[in-house]
């Protein structure tokens, strides 16, 4: 009897000390009052009030969507660009897990926490999108299978793919809460989870690129191939990477007091390494460029408006930047690695708009044009994702190195001291 | 084993593996026959019965009945499953019904990812309310641009013309073939309206174009069209594939199988082969 309620005062004493520390955590740390976050306040604010009327009123009363474009920038933007940029979160893991590159290791947290918000947040983004949002668990639940649709298994890969990326940051979370053998069990889960979703990537980004493929009279020539979904799957590696390059630059700066000395010396040459993924992946999407718009023998389309519009997307937002890749890596050059990185960035970004809603159609007499408030929304889904991300960095082991213990075990710490070795040894090449 | 057969086996192992995941492109063969209307535009007089049986069968508001509405090509919209456009084209004034084709194998039935849009044993293509989640995947693979989408209701449902399904049930005709006064509409069995249209075209040869549009359009439709004019100046698209859409698809969805099986089992080889000598497994040390 004694031995039972003192059982129960550890358990309550526990349970009291968990509880404190989660409403710790969940205050926010640092000024409140910055021009950011005031921002983001209206921001979200605006969103809600928009949201409200989308979903009592309907999509006419937000959205240009018509019955000729039945997709906009929350398909062609948030979702279909969104995951593109969001690749690089398997490309990485391809590189520290299977290939075992562990000099970018100190990257993968971020990479992979970014990678599951852009799910989160972009597929979420989606729902604002459907018109029966409700009935979004259909396909999983089987009401019905619907096994022919492209977007059957893009749906279902979406879903599994969150569950593997989260897994794969779980280690950070038990880290923070400071659960020892969880934290020990979920680490064991990784490599497992990176294949299956490399696998699920492979198939999911190739998929958006699928989903236009019955779509082939209404798309201009110039974009439409039934290669889409290889140029969809190779364009992900580069628009991935980046993101990270991009990201990477600005997190430097915001979250200058998390990120450790060792990660700090290892940065400069990961991005060069990384630009030099980026320009190898570059060519090759060039290149099939290349031979399918050969092949497809589409000539006479170039000396078209839309033919210059190609044209642009081609050599300004391609070729430029791979040039410009190339030339930073030879000169270990990182401001021209940032410009080629945000030249990139805005190249997927017009593919990713031309495949789905700007070369949609093109012959259509009234083209659609996303409204404020589309445009709105979509911020508010960017503006929450870094609100999220600024709020986990902050707490969990992310870009700072994880806590004594997690490393501070047999293997563990093997690992740890063999990233470290090599780690000085790139801060003194470079 | 020839490469489609391979593919097959592959596709099959990959499917027995992992249901849920695995995309079949081909549609069953039907037991039934598929049933279909002819449209005969050469008789068509423009009255728009057709168009007012349609909204009055289907409890919607009933068309404007002026003429005026003629001037310009309209659509059919969510309140308007079928409408007759008049087209001036080089031997003069002449009337073209439209709605949905009703495709052997349909674009939109297989884009769609929860089975609302489905391909009926009988023939026609119709939505089902319960399990759209009004993705409009189905709009954007309809060759025809067919489904059209509530924007406006914060409960939407996808408008289309469904052949009248309920009413073939209960061995009726479709509503607008039994309103046609001109006989320019014929109900019937798909192949056997395809023999009738021969028939007209042999028959009258200086009559008709020699084209039954829909025959081979799309893979071939439930709706067929005669003309005596070339159909583009009908409004009809005539750059459409004559294989069915699912096809396009076809070729990525056979692929799934292939890279769900095989690309886990090349990455754990490619993961075990750069695995140094007395390395641990993976961070935070666990085991393998």
């Amino acid at each position: 009897m004694n031995k039972d309620s003192h059982a129960l005062a550890l358990v309550a004493s526990e349970a009291k000390r968990f509880a404190t520390f989660i409403l710790q955590e969940l205050k926010p740390k640092g000024k409140l009052l910055t021009p950011f976050n005031m921002f983001a306040a209206v921001v979200l604010l605006v969103a809600a009030v928009l949201l409200f009327i989308r979903f009592t009123k309907g999509l006419a009363y937000a959205t240009n969507l018509s019955q000729d474009f039945p997709w906009g920038i929350w398909i062609g933007f948030d979702v279909i660009t969104g995951v593109a940029f969001a690749g690089g979160a398997y490309v990485i893991t391809f590189m520290v897990y299977v290939l075992r590159l562990e000099k970018y290791h100190p990257i993968v947290r971020i990479t992979v926490l970014n990678g599951f918000l852009a799910y989160v947040f972009y597929a979420g983004a989606l729902l604002f999108d459907l018109g029966r949002p409700w009935n979004v668990i259909n396909p999983i639940i089987g009401n019905d299978f619907g096994v022919s649709s492209v977007m059957f298994l893009v749906a279902w890969h979406f879903m599994l793919y969150m569950i593997t990326e989260f897994i794969e940051f779980s280690p950070a979370i038990a880290e923070w809460l400071g659960w020892k053998r969880v934290r020990k069990f979920l680490g064991s889960l990784t490599l497992g989870a990176v294949i299956l979703g490399i696998t699920l990537s492979t198939l999911h980004q190739s998929g958006l690129g699928a989903l236009f493929l019955m779509a082939k009279n209404k798309i201009h020539p110039l974009w439409y191939t039934e290669f889409i979904p290889i140029l969809f799957f190779v364009s992900s590696i580069f628009a991935g990477l980046s993101m990270v390059i991009f990201e990477g630059t600005i997190s430097r700066r915001v979250f200058r007091s998390q990120i450790s000395p060792a990660h700090e010396a290892a940065h400069d040459d990961i991005v060069i390494r990384l630009a030099r993924v980026c320009a190898g992946t570059m060519y090759v999407y060039f290149f099939l460029k290349l031979l399918v718009f050969a092949h497809g023998q589409h000539w006479e389309y170039i000396n078209t408006p839309m033919g210059y519009w190609f044209l642009v997307e081609m050599i300004g937002f391609v070729l430029i930047p791979v040039r410009l890749f190339t030339r930073a890596v030879q000169f270990g050059n990182l401001t021209l690695v940032r410009v080629a990185a945000v030249l990139t960035l805005i190249g997927i970004v017009l593919n990713r708009l031309n495949v789905s809603v700007i070369a949609y159609k093109w012959y259509a007499p009234e083209h659609y044009i996303p409204s404020w408030m589309e445009i709105e929304i979509t911020l508010a889904v960017v503006v929450a994702e870094i609100l999220v991300l600024r709020w986990v960095v902050n707490r969990m082991p992310i870009l700072r190195e994880p806590p004594e213990w997690a490393t501070d075990r047999r293997g563990g710490e093997k690992i740890q001291f063999y990233v470290r070795k090599e780690e000085k040894q790139w801060a003194t090449t470079t | 084993m020839n490469r489609r057969t391979f593919v097959r086996t592959i596709g099959a192992a990959g499917a027995s593996v992992l249901p849920m995941c695995v995309g079949r492109a081909e549609q069953e063969t039907p037991p039934k026959e598929f049933v279909g209307v002819l449209v005969d535009t050469t008789r068509c007089v423009g009255c728009r019965s057709c168009e007012m049986t349609c909204a009055e069968v289907h409890g919607f508001p009933q068309p404007d009945p002026d003429e005026a509405v003629f001037e310009k090509e309209r659509s059919p919209s969510t309140t308007q499953w079928t409408l007759v456009n008049r087209y001036n084209t080089d031997k003069g004034e002449v009337f073209a019904k439209k709605q949905c084709m009703h495709c052997n194998q349909p674009a939109c039935a297989s884009a769609c990812l929860t089975k609302a849009m489905l391909k009926t044993e009988e023939g026609p293509v119709i939505w089902r309310e319960p399990k759209c989640m009004g993705c409009r995947f189905c709009m954007i693979s309809c060759p025809f641009d067919v489904p059209k989408f509530e924007y406006d209701s914060p409960i939407p449902k996808i408008q289309k013309c469904t052949l009248c399904w309920e009413r073939l049930q209960e061995a009726e005709q479709p509503a607008c073939v039994e309103a046609c006064p001109a006989e320019a509409l014929q109900f019937g069995k798909r192949r056997e309206l395809i023999e009738e249209a021969r028939r007209r075209i042999v028959e009258n040869p200086e009559e008709y174009v020699h084209h039954i549009y829909g025959e081979h359009e799309a893979g071939g439709t439930s709706y067929m069209y005669l003309s005596k004019v070339p159909f583009e100046q009908l409004g009809f698209r005539t750059d459409l594939d004559t294989t069915s859409y699912p096809e396009l698809s076809k070729d990525y969805l056979y692929a799934v199988p292939i890279v769900l099986t095989l690309w886990p089992a090349f990455l754990l080889a490619l993961s075990n082969a750069t695995k140094k000598e007395g390395e641990p497994g993976e961070e935070g040390g666990g085991d393998e």
